[in-house]
């Protein structure tokens, strides 16, 4: 097989109908027909329903229906718990409509099915509901706390999972330590916010007893096998479809959210189709939201730097209920050791409720937290040893003979034991700081404290554990009439390039042009098996599968082919589109010839295949279709991975403080990063790029404010800021490449690596910026009325130091 | 950055009351260079005019606020933002979607050129918005390409995109820029 594509720029195949408007999205959807949902959605975060009338709604011009739990029989019961874990011993899920009580803001209560939108959220208006008002609790310490008010009944000190993890003997390692350093390090609640928010349409066949939904999903497999398992149809008459999407960043990958249960339901009552899509205020009250952790690390270290031990407590805020499981806070937990030895480690943590919107995965999950504790704290070490904060990480690196790396103990999201395959930490962060100019920094930044200007850089190093199973699939097809190349993959696409990317695996073994490759996503008449695309898995186990199908087929055809040209299989060449005798070129069957030839049962329909049949036949001994053999062209193929594979990566930025607005701005953005081989540089740079500027959101404007009643108070993107082109800086982006031994292409996943470094590497920054007072930054996201506050502090104290 | 709202074209659309109360219009406009006259209620955004009402999927809605941009389009020659517009305000206006800025061979017209050739879009939701948004840009400044970073990324800045980092977007604008005045320079039509 030739390598030309795998780790060229090839030009995505996707782009043309996406510019041209052409992209069929969720909304976009045939729904001509179709009845349209509006919801009633709690406007209060803790009562009971004291009382539910919509009679009115029901007799409102163009409405056909109004549902409430009492009308839900037998869907009115939890939604499933989709990841259960033993320490997990307090899940809670949804009802799909609230029937006794709500737990958060947003919470659904009621479903209007009319003829448009307009008229289903006019009937929304007049249901009359009554609540008791409960006591709220949105603070995440306090809800942890003794005393708190409970989000459910029996659910103690709202605990929904108490874990704990440990590797080696951290508390003789902090008995037998130099040093100790703690650090208490605080992330706010966000979310993905993807352009597109989510819809659903759901169509149901009631003679064939067929159920079609459409949904903007990261999971369509998962979806469906949840929507038969749910409604009780065979899997074979569910089919799940996830047309183009407008980003997922995981928010789309959380299921069952009540929408995709309840649309389908209502099509298949109403007998009619019925059809959902949010809008942007729903998506903010709706849609899940993540990030809001608290950490409390400890270092224990001796005084030249080695890290021996790592205890980390850390409270994470999952919301009104738990439907993902522990996602996020096991993926924290996992990672964080980070890129260091640190062979004793303690990490734990609550898992607990509140009354706000449910908590799952959001690219990161978890990673961004973790990296920025350990690194945060691995600075504070740094300072109270006196060494240089980058000469205390390179002492600490795990160094690249020491891989596979195991953390016994710790568990992975993907339920291993920790094992970190390859990396190679140091040479990246000399990259970085080699092209950010650390010495010739070191020198300004001593300038500039003397001219009384805040100038400051921040690092982060960062892991990523990726490439998780269970596995992906993907099953290929030579068209016999058109002689593409169709590669059905069982996970949908939200921009992440499948198309390009996986057309470029196919066409290597095929000898093809990627062009000719037909990548057909998120249908699960296409192929009904897979997971999802998430945590940075996408590449490493649907890139792998379409490989392994890939070369099944290109064997086939090249057995074939030697039939059919009467050669020997080792003197066949496959490329352009045509197997040929190698220094014969004459002696040649097209791909399509072959796939004609595959099928005993096509012959002469049209001039091409009367062409095909001029050779001799594919199979000369036995039946026409020997035995064992399936006809035409196709083949699947499924790639398992043996565990995670860990991706790695240092970033820093130069800022300075703007001492009128306590605005701060990059000077430099640099960047080092390590996904294995690439399968498009262009690609992948597109996917780093794009996790910078969501991490910067983390770091400096995404912030989810509740009142304490509960009420978002920034429900909508005038208050709820995300970067704008105007915000990001210029990224200088350099690659290293340590291929992953666990799979054949080398990959590892990329997908979450922009996002997880920056809220940390802005932290530092900013108090590097600040070092000066010895200011610490602990929090993100970062405001300029934050950093504001921190130099006044800081100033009170240099005023307090100074002798009377 | 630059937010156009659009003001009422001035002409007087006449309003009816359906047997449910609901007052109709019936609007006549220009829609990429067709004249049409639909019915619609009073209160219909242009967004849902010309997505459900005219079919044209291709202006697409991420907020209905106003500042995401992803539903720009373009009424009588200005970038608006067709959520915060009623289908009964255009009465006699001209509008172009990116329907009607793509060629009608099927081909990419230079702006769309310069995004996918800089990798300036992902998962294209907020593509079409920026199309219409730099394409409006890139003629109201045709022949330029001294622009600054800042000024580039300023022109960028009405339009969020949640995937690429706008890294991609910035290349793209200042290649179509480039191209633009390349391809005026040869006399050529763009």
């Amino acid at each position: 097989m030739t390598t030309r594509n795998l780790g060229a720029r090839v030009p995505r195949i996707e782009d043309p109908r996406l510019l041209r408007g052409e992209g069929i999205y969720v909304d976009d959807v045939d729904d001509r027909g179709a009845l349209h949902v509006a919801f009633l959605r709690a406007n209060v975060a803790h009562a009971k329903i004291a009382r539910l009338d919509v009679e009115a709604a029901r007799s409102a011009h163009g409405v056909r229906a109004v549902f409430t739990a009492a009308d839900l029989g037998d869907i009115d019961r939890p939604l499933p718990q989709l990841i259960p874990h033993p320490d997990l011993t307090h899940p809670r899920t949804q009802l799909p409509l609230a029937r006794d009580k709500v737990v958060f803001v947003g919470e659904t209560i009621a479903m209007v099915v009319a003829e448009d939108r307009y008229l289903a959220e006019d009937a929304v208006d007049l249901i009359e509901i009554e609540y008791e008002l409960l006591d709220v609790i949105v603070d995440l310490e306090e809800s942890a706390a003794e005393g708190a008010p409970l989000v459910h009944e029996g659910v103690p000190r709202n605990v929904a999972c108490h874990n704990v993890q440990v590797v080696g003997d951290p508390d003789a390692a902090f008995d037998e330590a130099d040093v100790i350093i703690k650090e208490r390090i605080s992330v706010e609640r966000s979310a993905g916010m993807p352009m597109e928010g989510r819809g659903v349409v759901a169509r149901w066949n009631s003679r064939d007893k067929e159920l079609t939904v459409w949904d903007s999903t990261q999971a369509p497999v998962s979806i469906r096998g949840g929507l038969a398992s749910i409604f009780k149809i065979p899997e074979s008459k569910v089919r799940v479809i996830t047309p183009q999407t407008g980003g997922g960043f995981g928010t789309k990958v959380m299921m069952f959210y009540p929408e995709e249960v309840l649309i389908p339901w209502a099509a298949i009552q109403l007998d009619e189709p019925v059809k959902w899509t949010e809008d942007r205020r729903e998506h903010f009250l709706g849609s899940n939201h993540e990030r809001k952790q608290i950490h409390f690390i400890e270092l224990a270290a001796k005084s030249d730097g080695t890290v021996i031990g790592l205890r980390d407590h850390f409270l994470h805020d999952t919301g009104a209920y738990i439907p993902y499981g522990i996602a996020v806070a096991q993926v924290a937990a996992g990672q964080i050791g980070g890129p260091y030895r640190i062979p004793n480690i303690r990490v734990s943590f609550d898992a607990v409720y509140t009354n706000t919107m449910t908590v799952s995965p959001y690219r990161g999950a978890g990673r961004p937290h973790s990296c920025m504790a350990l690194e945060m704290a691995m600075e504070k070490l740094a300072d109270e040893l006196g060494i240089d904060r980058m000469e205390l990480r390179r002492r600490n690196f795990i160094s690249p003979d020491e891989f596979p790396y195991a953390r016994d103990g710790i568990t992975f999201a993907d339920g291993n034991q920790v094992l970190m395959d390859s990396a190679n930490y140091e040479p990246m962060l000399d990259q970085v700081l080699d092209e950010i100019g650390y010495e010739q920094f070191l020198e300004d930044q001593k300038v500039a404290e003397a001219e009384g200007r805040m100038l400051g850089l921040g690092l982060a190093v960062y892991v990523e554990g990726t490439g998780l199973g269970p596995y992906e699939g993907a099953r290929i097809n030579v068209h016999p009439i058109t002689g593409k190349v169709h590669v059905a993959i069982g996970l949908s696409t939200q921009g992440q390039s499948h198309e390009t990317a996986f057309a470029q695996i196919a066409a290597d073994q095929l000898g093809i042009d990627p062009e000719d490759v037909i990548l057909v996503a998120g249908d699960t008449a296409a192929l009904g098996y897979g997971v999802g695309t998430f945590a940075s898995r996408a590449a490493v186990c649907s890139g792998n599968a379409v490989n392994v199908a890939a070369r099944k087929i290109r064997e086939k055809a090249l057995r074939l082919a030697s039939n059919m040209l009467e050669a020997d299989a080792e003197d066949l060449v496959m490329e352009d589109g045509k197997i040929a005798v190698k220094g014969a070129p004459g002696r040649a069957v097209s791909l399509r010839d072959v796939a004609i030839a595959s099928n005993p049962l096509r012959y002469a329909f049209d001039e091409d295949a009367k062409a095909a049949t001029q050779f001799a036949p594919a199979q000369t001994e036995g039946p026409p279709l020997p035995e064992g053999e399936v006809p035409g062209l196709q083949a699947d193929g499924y790639y398992s991975p043996p565990g995670a594979t860990w991706a790695s990566g240092v970033h820093a930025a130069i800022v300075e403080i703007n001492p009128d607005t306590c605005n701060v701005e990059f000077k430099r953005y640099v960047c080092s990063h390590d996904c294995g081989v690439m399968i498009n540089p262009t690609v992948v740079e597109g996917q780093v790029y794009g996790g910078i500027a969501q991490g910067l959101g983390g770091a400096y404007y995404e912030r989810f404010q509740y009142d304490r009643q509960g009420q978002m108070l920034n429900a909508s993107f005038m208050e709820f800021l995300m970067p704008q082109a105007t915000e990001l800086p210029p990224v200088e982006m350099h690659h290293q490449e340590t291929p992953s031994p666990l799979n054949e292409l080398g990959l590892k996943g990329v997908g979450e690596a922009g996002a997880i470094p920056v809220p940390s590497l802005f932290a530092s920054a900013v108090q590097d910026a600040l070092k000066r007072y010895g200011t610490r930054v602990t929090e993100v996201p970062l405001s300029p009325n934050m950093v504001h506050r921190m130099i006044e502090e800081g100033k009170a104290k240099e005023q307090d130091a100074v002798p009377a | 950055m630059q937010i156009t709202y659009h003001e009422p074209t001035g002409d007087q659309v006449e309003i009816d009351l359906a047997a449910s109360g609901e007052p109709f219009v019936d609007v006549t406009l220009v829609v990429n260079g067709k004249q049409l006259t639909k019915r619609a209620p009073a209160r219909r955004l242009l967004s849902d005019f010309l997505r459900h009402d005219l079919g044209l999927t291709g202006t697409h809605v991420g907020c209905e606020h106003g500042v995401c941009g992803a539903c720009t389009v373009m009424i009588d020659g200005q970038t608006a933002r067709a959520c915060l517009t009623l289908a009964a305000q255009c009465q006699g206006a001209r509008i172009v979607t990116i329907e009607g800025l793509s060629p009608s061979d099927g081909t990419l017209s230079i702006v769309q050129q310069a995004f996918s050739d800089c990798h300036g879009l992902q998962c294209g939701f907020c593509t079409p918005g920026f199309v219409v948004s730099i394409t409006s840009f890139v003629e109201e400044n045709r022949g330029r390409t001294d622009f600054t970073d800042e000024e580039i990324r300023e022109a960028a800045a009405g339009n969020i995109c949640r995937c690429t980092g706008y890294a991609g977007i910035v290349a793209a604008v200042r290649l179509a820029a480039e191209r633009v005045a390349a391809a005026d320079a040869e006399g050529q039509d763009r």
